[in-house]
């Protein structure tokens, strides 16, 4: 309804202001306004066009700063001798293994929490409380060394638990499920209950499956934040062979952290430092981003509206 | 006896349980561990063990020579993205709403935030390549105009505004879209009027549109205060060496290389310390001046 309106308004505003004639000095305007906006959409893709054209070029053409923005002497060498490296490999199944169990425990944890409070103080009376322990977590934090010693005395250095609990709970991600969860009519509820539905019924039943858009944009910006960690995985993982890929490119591509390799691993981290294969892994790591951002970009807006409704 | 009321709400304790758990775990009981920033920490002995040094570690840091350079750098680079930050999104949204071209519209923001859903390291592997001074393609690019090379990464002179640029690339994209959002809510009727008055198109964008953004225009400002300590450590992190500490070493990522790589854990603990809760005050007060200024309530 909302989004009609707008569509509406939009037309409207533009018949409404469209001349007739443009003038001479707006003509100019235009074009100037096509020219920049182009322009910088280019600069904003470029860099990753680079990076796919390295990826698909021979080393010697690229070590000789031959290629532009296609490959040059075309070849898949890159990407075979990224994918048959057993470290690249074991970092791409962490990295999937994270993303999969950390993306379980946020969506569960957003629905639990962001319910509840959605709930007004006269139907659940701690509801400010509860409200303001999850809000204090985002104004306030032990730090890095604190939360690195807490994980350590847990004992779950070293293992996907420190990547997946420490943010268990996505305090902005509750807070846009709890204003979507407060934007739906109330009366569907207050029907069930009177039918003698309890607050876990209606959860299941009502709320969840009227939230899909909502479920959709947060499931995204969890999914991306998983994808995209690394440097948890950099300190709370200590077995180069247990990083997920962020990390594990971290390592290989920017910058050696020598307290951390072993001298067997030094042998390998020469052989990739290679620009083309470099490039490979850059793309590589980017695509899943590439194959979600279709519906990132549809979800992203709604996401926005949602997280600007205030209860 | 648990009243009618009580035994209606417990689910939803039952719910938010788990969250609660986790909380406590990984947020609570790591502020604990800020009691470490007055004493002398030291792993064998644990917290409870260690010897209590009042304010010693602060003393320390404020002796550190490169403390000044640090908290400088820190915030000249924070202000200056969130300036970027600004401005650039505000220009870009009305150059794109006077675009009438439904699909290049689209386009466009298809493109220009796409970079926003990279992370550091895979812009910071892009950013190394194309911005190497032998064979990077930006090097190359100014070469046809006689510029010699620059490095960029390694320079201490480039090196801040490398970084203001890049995260000015990364993430106008997202802000953009943000302000382009508000100025499709400016209410038509308001250029309606503009036209009768005679008004010609930079008139209305002067006269209604600008003021139509400026209230969350004002808002986002106001809420980047709370950013003024946070120069971007990933970034950092994944772009700077030690020959360009002078100007791009900050609070973060002097709080990593004191705390984790050379293990001195107090006097890590207690700079990350002072930056949370000047960061803490500026949050509450961003949030004040949000509230008078623009009516709005975070929380």
């Amino acid at each position: 309804m909302q989004n009609c309106d707008l569509k509406n308004r939009r037309s409207l505003s533009r018949s409404s202001r469209k001349t007739p004639r443009y003038s001479i000095s707006r003509k100019i305007f235009i074009i100037f306004n096509y020219t920049i906006l182009g322009f910088t959409s280019l600069i904003c893709i470029l860099p990753l066009i680079y990076v796919l054209s390295l990826s698909f070029s021979s080393s010697s053409a690229a070590a000789a700063g031959y290629v532009k923005f296609w490959p040059v002497d075309f070849t898949l060498a890159s990407y075979k001798f990224v994918l048959s490296k057993p470290e690249f490999l074991q970092a791409f199944g962490v990295s999937l293994e994270r993303v999969a169990l950390g993306f379980v425990i946020n969506i569960l944890m957003s629905v639990l929490v962001a319910y509840p409070l959605s709930k007004e103080t006269k139907d659940f009376k701690w509801r400010n409380v509860y409200a303001w322990f999850f809000i204090t977590t985002m104004l306030f934090n032990g730090g890095l060394i604190p939360t690195y010693m807490t994980i350590k005395s847990f004992g779950l250095l070293d293992t996907i638990w420190a990547l997946v609990l420490p943010g268990a709970v996505p305090v902005f991600n509750v807070i846009l499920l709890m204003n979507f969860f407060r934007g739906l009519p109330h009366e569907i509820e207050e029907a069930a209950m009177i039918d003698g539905a309890g607050y876990f019924t209606s959860l299941c039943k009502i709320y969840i499956p009227l939230s899909k858009p909502a479920l959709a944009t947060i499931s995204l910006f969890i999914l991306v934040g998983h994808w995209n960690s690394w440097f948890d995985g950099l300190i709370f993982i200590n077995s180069p062979r247990n990083y997920p890929l962020q990390s594990y490119l971290q390592t290989v591509i920017i910058g050696v952290d020598y307290s951390k390799v072993s001298s067997e691993n030094f042998r390998n981290i020469s052989e990739i430092s290679d620009r083309t294969s470099k490039a490979a892994q850059v793309f590589l790591a980017a695509l899943p981003i590439l194959i979600v951002y279709p519906f990132l970009q549809k979800f992203f807006m709604k996401g926005l509206v949602m997280g600007s409704v205030k209860g | 006896m648990i009243s009618n009321k009580k035994l209606r709400e417990l689910p939803l304790h039952l719910m938010l349980l788990p969250g609660v758990i986790c909380v406590i775990l990984f947020n609570y009981i790591p502020l604990l561990g800020i009691v470490m920033a007055f004493q002398k920490y030291i792993p064998n002995k644990g917290i409870l063990h260690s010897k209590w040094i009042g304010l010693d570690n602060f003393k320390y840091i404020l002796s550190m020579p490169n403390i000044t350079g640090v908290l400088y750098n820190t915030v000249f680079i924070a202000v200056m993205k969130i300036v970027a930050g600004v401005v650039i999104p505000v220009l870009f949204a009305l150059l794109l709403n006077e675009i009438r071209k439904e699909y290049f519209k689209r386009s466009v923001q298809t493109l220009i935030y796409f970079p926003y859903f990279l992370s550091w390291v895979i812009l910071g592997g892009i950013l190394i390549d194309i911005l190497s001074p032998s064979t990077g393609i930006v090097n190359q690019f100014l070469g046809f105009f006689g510029i010699d090379p620059i490095y960029f990464l390694g320079n201490a002179k480039w090196f801040p505004f490398t970084l203001i640029i890049s995260d000015t690339w990364k993430n106008f994209g997202y802000s953009t879209i943000i302000y382009l959002a508000a100025l499709t809510n400016v209410d038509p009727s308001l250029y309606e009027a503009a036209i009768v008055d005679g008004a010609n198109r930079w008139k209305q964008t002067l006269h209604v549109t600008i003021p139509g953004i400026v209230p969350i225009v004002t808002l986002m400002v106001v809420l980047s205060l709370g950013n003024v300590l946070n120069a971007g450590f990933e970034q950092v992190f994944n772009l700077y060496s030690p020959q360009v500490y002078s100007t791009g070493d900050i609070i973060d990522t002097l709080v990593y290389r004191i705390g984790l790589i050379d293990a001195q854990f107090s006097v890590g603990t207690a700079i990350g310390l002072f930056k949370s809760v000047i960061s803490f005050g500026l949050i509450i007060l961003s949030n004040k001046l949000a509230q008078k200024y623009a009516g709005y309530r975070v929380f």
